[in-house]
């Protein structure tokens, strides 16, 4: 493996660092020259010391609809926290735990990502792998009523969706 | 400080009061199901809870405490949220990747079975779990 792979940018990517730099301000809550300073190096230092370990970078198509993804997640945590409490105050032996085995049909990267971490977000389901070959998502279920139901729906609800977004 | 939640109206008390509340009743939830599940795997679901209903309602919570209150809104609150539902799904996925390369079993009964690639891997056969049926 070679040290450092075809292209070392000397600012790999200024929108990031933009966004660091207004990340840095947001967290100290002040905009001091210092703290100006401080936020710009971050945010040339982190794209550039951590370039190698990017993923493609995803085209988003449409930054409106993301928005209204992000809300739809943020219901579906709502509704499946009730879900899943109303699950663990029942005895532990009534409930059919199991493994699914997800078909992806998602390609890119970080659209993965975006789906696996959806997965994991909403109470009652955790992904706990992706296959080598990347066509399959492991999700365990807590309590598990039809496998057929459950992909169904996270496809249409998460991965239909992030294909649009990202792909 | 006692000066200024005196002066919010009381709705709003009342509304802080029922989120920071109910965040606390999801983590205690959250722990619940951390020491009751049977298992490694389904002791995974208790913590996504606390993470993220648990966490959001608190932090809503102060967030209209302090913007309503004279200290002004400040984007901390919604900062400590982002991070969290960006990094509270990896490490759940991570715990998750680690039990099943240390070969825990899941409890009797579970459905399905973890990754046929897995199987191939040097030991991993012998340590798949009693399940009943599937591919």
């Amino acid at each position: 493996m070679t040290l450092m792979p075809q292209l070392t940018h000397w600012w790999p990517r200024p929108h990031f660092s933009l966004f660091l730099l207004v990340l840095w301000l947001l967290l100290v809550n002040s905009v001091s020259p210092g703290q100006v300073l401080i936020g710009a190096v971050l945010g040339w230092l982190i794209p550039f010391s951590t370039q190698q370990f990017w993923p493609e970078r995803p085209h988003l198509h449409n930054p409106g609809r993301l928005l209204l993804y992000m809300l739809r997640l943020l219901v579906d945590i709502l509704r499946s926290n009730l879900t899943v409490a109303r699950l663990i105050l029942r005895d532990p032996d009534t409930l059919t735990p199991g493994f699914v085995r997800y078909p992806l049909s998602l390609t890119n990267e970080f659209a993965i990502t975006m789906l696996a971490s959806s997965i994991s977000l909403t109470p009652g389901t955790v992904s706990a792998g992706l296959s080598p070959d990347r066509a399959y998502l492991l999700v365990h279920v807590l309590h598990l009523d039809d496998e057929d139901e459950l992909i169904e729906q996270i496809r249409e609800r998460y991965e239909t969706p992030l294909r649009e977004i990202l792909e | 400080m006692m000066g200024e939640s005196m002066a919010l109206p009381f709705w709003l008390d009342a509304l802080i009061a029922l989120l920071l509340l109910s965040g606390a009743l999801v983590a205690l939830l959250g722990s619940i199901g951390l020491a009751r599940m049977p298992d490694v795997y389904m002791r995974l679901h208790g913590p996504t809870k606390a993470s993220t209903l648990g966490v959001g309602a608190t932090l809503l919570g102060s967030m209209i405490w302090f913007g309503v209150g004279h200290e002004g809104l400040s984007a901390q609150e919604v900062l400590i949220t982002v991070f969290l539902f960006a990094t509270a799904p990896v490490s759940a996925h991570m715990m998750a990747r680690a039990a099943l390369h240390r070969r825990v079993a899941c409890r009797e009964g579970t459905h399905g079975e973890p990754w046929d690639e897995m199987d191939r891997l040097p030991g991993y056969a012998e340590s798949s779990s009693s399940s009943d049926n599937q591919r």
